[in-house]
């Protein structure tokens, strides 16, 4: 039940896009097109749950111990550089089928501010590593859940007669705050 | 005259929030208020800059096949010593700004300018490259702060300006206010070159 709270929070409550702000670039730039917001989706999920699992191995045992946690940001963003390379480099070997339907998006994660934003949320929290894998697959969940309905939302407008100074990322922002009063809703839910 | 150029194609014409649209995560995030807005432009911009010098210094040395990597550590370098400084000197900003003084280290516009400008061109030039970047990133960042303040709180800088008859805006201090006010502002900051252009052709016809 505790594991679930910590997911329905991570996804809906504090919705990573739409509540903290975080990965707005690739929320506003890969939103073009439905199929390529899932993949940006599944890609993030993916990341986000090995970067927290080591992060938080990290943080634990190498930070923490030693007393050097001044030294998160640089460690983290390493780390999480280091790893998309690898896992970009295991999905090429160990299943090209995945990697031609992921492969494009991953290098762009690096630099998405979710990613080190979910590992320094984590490493200010008092979460155990169970707990830490289950709030990164609810914020993947949440992050590409907001992709996914931007998306299919930014297709349908291809269609409509926007004012010219509003068509592109302004439009996409004033539907993004839509968005966001309607995940207000789920305010006080966990 | 080259230099002057540098720095003011970060103001308007190349300018990270209305025109290239990157680094967006922080202008949506801290503009709350306006204090917020330009504690965070200046953070960003004394990253920007430094990193800009040093690796425009540094450009010949970092071998091109691990320059992402070296670049990103020195960005998080001069991230951690703004965390640090922030934390000693100012708390209460520091603990409003939470999570996003980290976040300038993944901050499109650092490691875009590192890439596309200082990793090629001399250490003046790349200097006045970032500073126009930075006080570009930082003017958005206190017009959307501004106008958030003003209707989400009827205040400016803390003090009340549109008097106690005014009933605050709640949304526009929550995630809401936010993605619209930025949405409307990219269209008035379309519309304006859209506006010149008419009004230079109208005045070219009645010549």
């Amino acid at each position: 039940m505790e594991l679930f709270l910590i997911f329905l929070g991570a996804a809906f409550v504090n919705n990573f896009v739409l509540v903290r702000f975080l990965g707005i670039c690739p929320f506003i730039g890969v939103s073009t097109k439905f199929e390529t917001s899932i993949g940006m989706g599944l890609a993030t999920t993916f990341v986000m749950v090995v970067a927290s699992t080591v992060t938080w191995l990290i943080q634990h045992f190498i930070l923490a111990p030693f007393g050097i946690e001044y030294l998160q940001t640089v460690a983290f963003i390493l780390t999480i550089a280091s790893l998309v390379q690898l896992v970009e480099m295991f999905l090429h070997k160990a299943s090209p089928a995945l990697y031609r339907a992921l492969g494009i998006y991953l290098p762009l994660i690096t630099t998405n501010c979710a990613i080190l934003g979910m590992a320094v949320l984590l490493a200010q929290g008092s979460y155990n590593l169970g707990e830490s894998i289950i709030f990164a697959i609810g914020a993947g969940v949440g992050f590409s859940l907001a992709l996914i309905i931007l998306a299919a939302i930014r297709e349908e407008l291809e269609f409509a007669d926007i004012p010219k100074p509003l068509r592109g990322a302004a439009i996409a922002f004033i539907i993004a705050g839509i968005l966001a009063l309607a995940f207000k809703g789920f305010e006080g839910l966990v | 005259m080259r230099m002057f150029k540098d720095f003011t194609k970060g103001l308007w014409a190349e300018n990270p929030t209305f025109r290239l649209l990157i680094g967006l995560c922080p202008v949506l995030g801290v503009t709350t208020s306006v204090v917020n807005g330009v504690s965070m432009g200046v953070a960003t911009t004394f990253v920007l800059v430094c990193s800009s010098l040093i690796i425009s210094l540094l450009k010949k040395v970092i071998p091109s096949g691990v320059r992402i990597p070296a670049y990103i550590v020195l960005i998080s370098t001069f991230v951690t010593i703004v965390e640090l400084v922030m934390k000693a000197f100012m708390p209460d900003i520091h603990s409003v700004l939470g999570v996003f003084i980290p976040l300038i280290a993944v901050n499109c516009i650092v490691l875009g300018r590192a890439e596309a400008y200082a990793s090629k061109m001399p250490v003046i030039w790349s200097g006045f490259d970032a500073l126009g970047m930075g006080l570009g990133f930082t003017w958005a960042l206190v017009l959307l702060s501004s106008i958030r303040e003003l209707l989400g709180e009827g205040k400016l800088l803390g003090y009340s300006v549109l008097g106690d008859g005014f009933t605050p805006w709640k949304i526009m201090g929550q995630a809401p206010g936010a993605f619209i006010t930025l949405g409307l502002l990219l269209g008035l900051m379309n519309l304006i070159p859209i506006m010149i252009n008419k009004f230079k052709s109208k005045s070219s016809k009645a010549e």
